[in-house]
């Protein structure tokens, strides 16, 4: 999908919008949005998928960690202008309907989730991570999920979680 | 109902693990939403009509306010309401009481006391135009000189900070003891050895990754509010928004969704949800405030930030002979710690109650400073983690004072396992445990006479390893109504069970999740006593108008005293279901005996119904003159804490180059008696483990002169990821309590609170040859650099040295 | 959290870029990675009038080697492509060392040398491997193109050199005198934290000798800083350790730290001396067996 010229809008209290087009969990989406949107802001009110989370503003947490066009990225740190013509993944685009995705389930295996809020951003960043290497060591998913915080588990249960989705995609 | 198929003889009692009951890892039922992101945050709260609110904070620490100007906010397209101190006190709302019967500012008026502080908010159509309106607000200041540490607070001259308090005469909000006097004089005077540490605890804050938020709807039409809001305790809320806002208690309805993490911070109600009330109540709209990360670490309640000035009597033989302390703490501009009324510094006197000391003394005060206002349980015990860190900092002080082996000298001194119940010299009477076995094992899993002789050849290489044990009780499940209370309110808690005709059951707690796991925690305890599968249960909680009241999840009180009430609620059940069975069997209650899932006759054991039969019997087919149905619900008022244990045991080395420090290993040995969901209760513990790695490598809060906070975002307020985060290895004793039904303690703030001293008595150890007795947390690459070159103590108090 | 308004460009060809440039002067500001400049937008430190986002100008997210020697990445070349680059390890191993090391894993994933060096955060790593390696910086105008060398586009704590209708569309590593050795070093507390000390040091040997040395000190000045004399130090030496020692204690005077919550100057300067050692005697073996 390529980017149409842009077009230019107005919002409710006439600040100027533009209308884009954004492929969201493979669906393909539109909306009008004022340049200064975050594409975290678009997915969680625009698009009503409210399991991209914010957690910081300082774009240190991870927690709104979406796919944009297969890579992780903060999606706070990112305006919703930018996914004009692009595709993004967010928690909600893991899986099927009918069956999750490894590292979801190798989430729910090894208690590697508590209060569920950095959950969203973790688990996009351990399937980008496992897409790049899909056989890591304990160090390698320790280093690739630094930029992810998480307060609840201590990180050892996620380790083993990303251990268990790479073990079930080598069967 | 169709009967079950009846094996020839013997009993026919359901595997308890394998229906999900006691000592089963099932997996947690939260999880389903939660990785599908279809948990319900307060943020994901969209209500129609919905308006947002954003804050305006005070850039300075202390200053008085001449002027608050909103008219270019008001002017701003999309602003529906500027807010002010003045228009709140209008409603008799610019100020509120805390936790700790203190006072404070919801919106100032006079002048602000913190850096943080809450001025103004404004409420529009979006939160981007509601921060537009709150930068264009102008508010005209009169720096005043601020206070950032209890020293400057008393010093000759010392600002007033509380100039609104009438009777306040200085910058002091309380002052306490506990103890004999008298008797810790005396006992000194016999001693062959005084120990001394002097020490900081850091401020730190518990940062959940979601910050706090409210989503308030007023309905004028009905005079309902509903409110969702990030709370830890939503009863008590809903108590304090009727005392607050003067609205009447049968019309709020509090709903706590899902919380993402709270560790003590989402106790307290803050100045941002009265806002939000009172815009939704002037706007009559809903109007959602969803606190930005800054304003969350800025505002919203720290823990510790307390100093310690303590002595230790000894023997020559390494017995302990007395205690005493004097504790400060720095409250910030309110005293608003979350705590039982009775205790004005928490349960700060829980301290050594795992060693047999015969007598100590506590004296404590606490000081009014321009800093944000807090000291809230943070993954804690109401300051039992100060209490014990002091503990054993002072007892790695007093064997290196002896001379003696660090774990030599707390076998000696470690409560034996037939002096329970132990009465502590602070009048607690701990409930039961095998502290000398824990240290036991700890040591045994950790190696550690290997680990003396591999540190003693690294050293004559240069290398500096260090090994640090921490073991500690604390008091978990507050409380018995006789001693705690909330504002008046007694901490008990409670459960509602309903079992349906087919046998499947809702229980409804009062306590409130944020990542422990209730849902499936809690329907095992129903599961143990009743048989009834877990995945048949369902467990609710959060909201007020729904579940029966309950003090709410902190402390590590839910399975103390929630959890408590739900085996008692389902033993009522139990007891209903019995004389069903009696009916069903056709026998005499007498003669009818229970076993997991089932009863049956006496003598004839092939003979019985499940508790599914009984249960449809109770809608269908129950005895004349008894009341239908089955359900129940249980108050549970606690007889005394539960008192776990833990032994931690952290090996590190140090780069003397660097000053930068590694974790080796780390064991942990829990006692928490028994253990519900064993999965579960090691995630609590590795979670704890982690903060305490956090609060003792890298995450603290200070100020610096100017009382400028430090640590306001994640950028300088660290928290560790997985790369820096140790492995741990968990090992576990099991002595049940012996008060509580099922005889489980609380465990989930366990390791944050006896942690940090593992690491920092592993540290210290390491640097032992140059002679420093402490550097206080956290232990940065620098302090350790600067203490391992100088030989000298290193202090972390504010304020902040800067250039 | 909430920037504040801006109008929103989103040029297709650089001379598109060029010309919103010199429309709107200094009024606009280039987004590239923009894992600074959004934080900052969020915060409010920065509120650019118009945000000229080039990520759809094709053509500027290359690394490739220079035939004949050296290096040339493209503005849009993200932190990921170098740290899984194929073409750094061997080649240029500071910047292999580097690359890691930057921020945070997904921070990398957008975030861009070039925009790195425009920052010019004292605290940035490229800006100071790019130094040690002398490199330089390619900036577009409607006038042409100019090179500028990195110790004169980095002029203070986040202030390059560019004029204002420039855009910076490459670095420039050039090709080494002999055989190219170095690493980086950073002490940051935890992942993502900024640099309380970092070093970088890039060296080129010819016959076991040192030939050219750079080295540069991240996060203690205003910013980053060329350690000049402790360079001249390491020229002609095969890395003894005396004359290690000397470049350690060179390198850790021109540091100009300040104290704050990541460390007091003393101790900054000693983590600069004792870096720039652990660096040298590590490339020790190496570099003298290349001889």
């Amino acid at each position: 999908m390529t980017a149409t010229e842009p077009v230019d809008t107005t919002s409710d209290t006439g600040a100027p919008t533009r209308r884009i087009t954004v492929t969201v969990n493979g669906e393909r989406r539109v909306a009008e949005v004022e340049p200064r949107l975050l594409l975290a802001h678009l997915l969680r009110q625009g698009l009503a998928l409210t399991g991209t989370h914010v957690g910081c503003d300082t774009t240190n947490c991870g927690a709104c960690t979406v796919l944009y066009d297969g890579a992780p990225v903060k999606s706070c740190t990112m305006l919703a202008v930018q996914a004009d013509g692009h595709e993004v993944t967010t928690v909600e685009g893991l899986g099927t309907p009918s069956e999750l995705d490894p590292v979801q389930e190798g989430f729910v295996a090894e208690h590697g989730l508590q209060c569920g809020f950095c959950t969203p951003g973790m688990m996009l960043a351990a399937r980008a991570l496992l897409n790049r290497n899909p056989d890591p060591s304990e160090d390698e998913i320790r280093w690739g999920l630094s930029g992810n915080l998480c307060r609840c588990t201590g990180y050892q249960n996620i380790v083993k979680a990303v251990r268990w989705a790479a073990e079930k995609e080598a069967q | 109902m169709t009967a079950t198929a009846e094996p020839a003889t013997g009993s026919q009692a359901l595997d308890e693990v394998k229906i999900g009951g006691l000592g089963s890892s099932r997996p947690r039922v939260e999880d389903a939403r939660f990785i599908r992101g279809r948990g319900n945050y307060v943020e994901d709260v969209t209500l129609p009509g919905m308006l947002h609110m954003e804050i305006l904070r005070s850039p300075l620490a202390h200053a008085r306010i001449k002027s608050i100007d909103t008219s270019a906010a008001w002017a701003i397209p999309g602003v529906k309401l500027v807010l002010t101190g003045e228009m709140a006190a209008q409603r008799n709302l610019a100020w509120m009481p805390t936790l700790s019967y203190d006072t404070q500012a919801v919106l100032a008026t006079d002048k602000v006391r913190f850096q943080g502080q809450e001025v103004a908010c404004v409420v529009a159509e979006d939160p981007y135009i509601a921060k537009d309106a709150c930068d264009a607000i102008v508010v005209e200041y009169e720096a005043l000189p601020p206070i950032v540490n209890p020293e400057q607070a008393v010093a000759p001259g010392a600002p007033l900070i509380r100039d609104d308090k009438a009777g306040q005469a200085d910058n002091v909000a309380y002052q306490w003891e506990v103890g004999d006097k008298d008797g810790t004089d005396a006992a000194f005077a016999q001693a062959d050895v005084v120990s001394k540490l002097r020490l900081h605890y850091p401020r730190s804050h518990p940062s959940p990754i979601e910050n706090c938020g409210a989503v308030a709807d007023f309905n004028n039409a009905t005079g309902k509010l509903t409110v969702y809001l990030t709370s830890q305790a939503p009863h008590i809320v809903r108590a304090a928004v009727a005392l607050i806002a003067e609205l009447p208690e049968h019309l709020i309805r509090i709903i706590s969704p899902d919380v993402g993490g709270g560790f003590g911070n989402k106790v307290p109600v803050y100045p941002g949800y009265v806002c939000a009330i009172l815009c939704s109540i002037l706007t009559a709209k809903p109007v959602k405030w969803i606190e930005d990360n800054t304003g969350n670490l800025s505002s919203t309640g720290f823990g510790r930030d307390m100093y310690l000035d303590s002595e230790m009597a000894l023997t020559n033989d390494g017995k302990i002979l007395a205690v005493r302390y004097h504790a400060t703490t720095d409250q910030g501009a309110f005293y608003a710690d979350a705590q039982p009324t009775k205790f004005k510094i928490g349960l700060v006197h829980s301290s050594f109650a795992c060693y047999d000391v015969p007598v100590g003394h506590i004296t404590a005060q606490g000081m009014y400073t321009n800093k944000a206002p807090g000291g809230v349980a943070y993954r804690c015990s109401f300051r039992v983690t100060e209490a014990m860190f002091f503990q054993e900092r002072m007892m790695q002080a007093a064997a290196d004072d002896l001379g003696m082996d660090q774990a030599e000298f707390r076998r000696r001194n470690l409560v034996r396992d037939d002096q329970f119940p132990y009465r502590t010299p602070f009048g607690f009477l701990t409930d039961s445990g095998q502290y000398l076995k824990c240290l036991q094992v700890g040591l045994d899993a950790i190696g550690y006479d290997d680990f003396l002789v591999e540190q003693a050849e690294a050293r004559k290489q240069g290398r500096l390893l260090g090994i640090g044990i921490s073991t500690m009780t604390e008091p978990l499940g507050a409380g018995n109504s006789r001693e705690y209370d909330i504002l008046g309110i007694k901490m008990f808690d409670s459960a509602e069970l309903r079992v349906h005709p087919t046998g499947k059951a809702v229980l409804k707690i009062g306590a409130q999740t944020q990542g422990q796991g209730h849902e499936t925690t809690f329907a095992q305890i129903v599961t143990h006593e009743l048989g009834i599968p877990a995945t048949d249960i369902v467990v609710e909680h959060g909201d007020t108008d729904h579940t029966p009241f309950g003090m709410g999840t902190y402390a590590s009180r839910s399975t103390p005293v929630a959890g408590a009430a739900t085996a008692m609620v389902a033993r009522k059940i139990r007891a209903k279901a019995r004389k069903l069975a009696a009916h069903l069997l056709e026998v005499s209650e007498e003669d009818v005996e229970w076993e997991l899932g089932r009863f049956f006759v006496r003598g004839a054991e092939s003979r019985g119904v499940t508790i599914q039969e009984c249960a449809m019997a109770a809608y269908s087919n129950m005895p004349d003159g008894m009341e239908p149905g089955l359900e129940n619900n249980a108050y549970y008022d606690p007889p005394n804490l539960t008192w776990p244990f833990a032994c931690y045991i952290a090996t590190v080395e140090v780069d003397p180059e660097t000053g930068v420090w590694d974790v080796l290993r780390f064991v942990g040995v829990d006692d928490c008696g028994v253990r519900i969901n064993p999965m579960i209760v090691e995630g609590q513990i590795m979670g704890g483990l982690t903060e305490a790695y956090a609060i003792s490598n890298m995450q603290f809060q200070t100020y610096d002169v100017d009382g400028n906070l430090v640590g306001a975002n994640y950028m300088d307020y660290l928290l560790p990821t997985a790369w820096e985060t140790p492995g741990f290895e968990l090992h576990e004793v099991v002595t049940p309590s012996p008060h509580h039904p099922i005889g489980a303690k609380g465990v989930g703030e366990c390791a944050a609170v006896g942690g940090p001293a593992a690491y920092v008595n592993a540290v210290m150890d390491a640097l032992r040859p140059t002679g420093v007795r402490n550097i206080d947390m956290p232990l940065l690459p620098d302090r350790v650099w600067h203490a391992a070159h100088t030989g000298q103590d290193v202090s972390g108090a504010p304020p902040f040295r800067t250039e | 959290m909430y920037p504040s308004r801006f109008r929103y460009e989103a040029p297709r060809t650089l001379d598109e870029a060029l010309a919103l440039l010199a429309e709107h002067g200094d009024e606009a500001k280039i987004l590239a990675g923009g894992q600074s400049l959004v934080p900052m937008m969020k915060l409010r430190f920065a509120a650019p009038g118009v945000l000229v986002d080039i990520n759809g100008v094709q053509g500027l997210a290359y690394h490739q080697e220079v035939p004949g020697g050296g290096l040339r990445v493209g503005a849009l070349c993200r932190h990921v492509d170098l740290e899984h680059s194929a073409i750094l390890p061997g080649a240029q191993p500071t910047m292999a060392a580097a690359a890691p090391l930057v921020a945070d894993p997904i921070v990398r994933t957008r975030g861009t040398l070039v925009g790195s060096l425009c920052h010019a955060d004292p605290q940035g790593d490229w800006a100071s491997v790019m130094l040690a390696l002398d490199g330089a910086v390619v900036a577009a105008s409607p006038r042409g193109l100019r090179t500028i060398p990195v110790g004169e586009f980095v002029v203070g704590t986040f202030q390059n050199a560019l004029e204002q209708d420039e855009i910076a569309v490459e670095a420039v590593v050039p090709a080494a005198q002999g055989t190219r050795s170095g690493s980086y070093l950073k002490l940051e507390r935890r992942v993502g934290d900024f640099a309380t000390a970092g070093v970088a040091v890039a060296l080129e040997s010819d016959g076991g000798r040192v030939v050219r040395a750079g080295i540069a000190l991240t996060g203690v000045g205003p910013a980053t800083i060329a350690a000049v004399d402790a360079q001249q130090a390491l020229l002609g030496s095969s890395l003894e350790p005396d004359v290690v020692e000397r470049a350690a204690e060179l390198a850790a005077a021109v540091a100009r730290p300040r104290t704050d919550h990541r460390g007091t100057a003393d101790y900054k300067r000693h983590v600069v001396a004792t870096f720039v050692r652990r660096i040298l005697t590590a490339e020790r073996a190496p570099a003298g067996a290349a001889a």
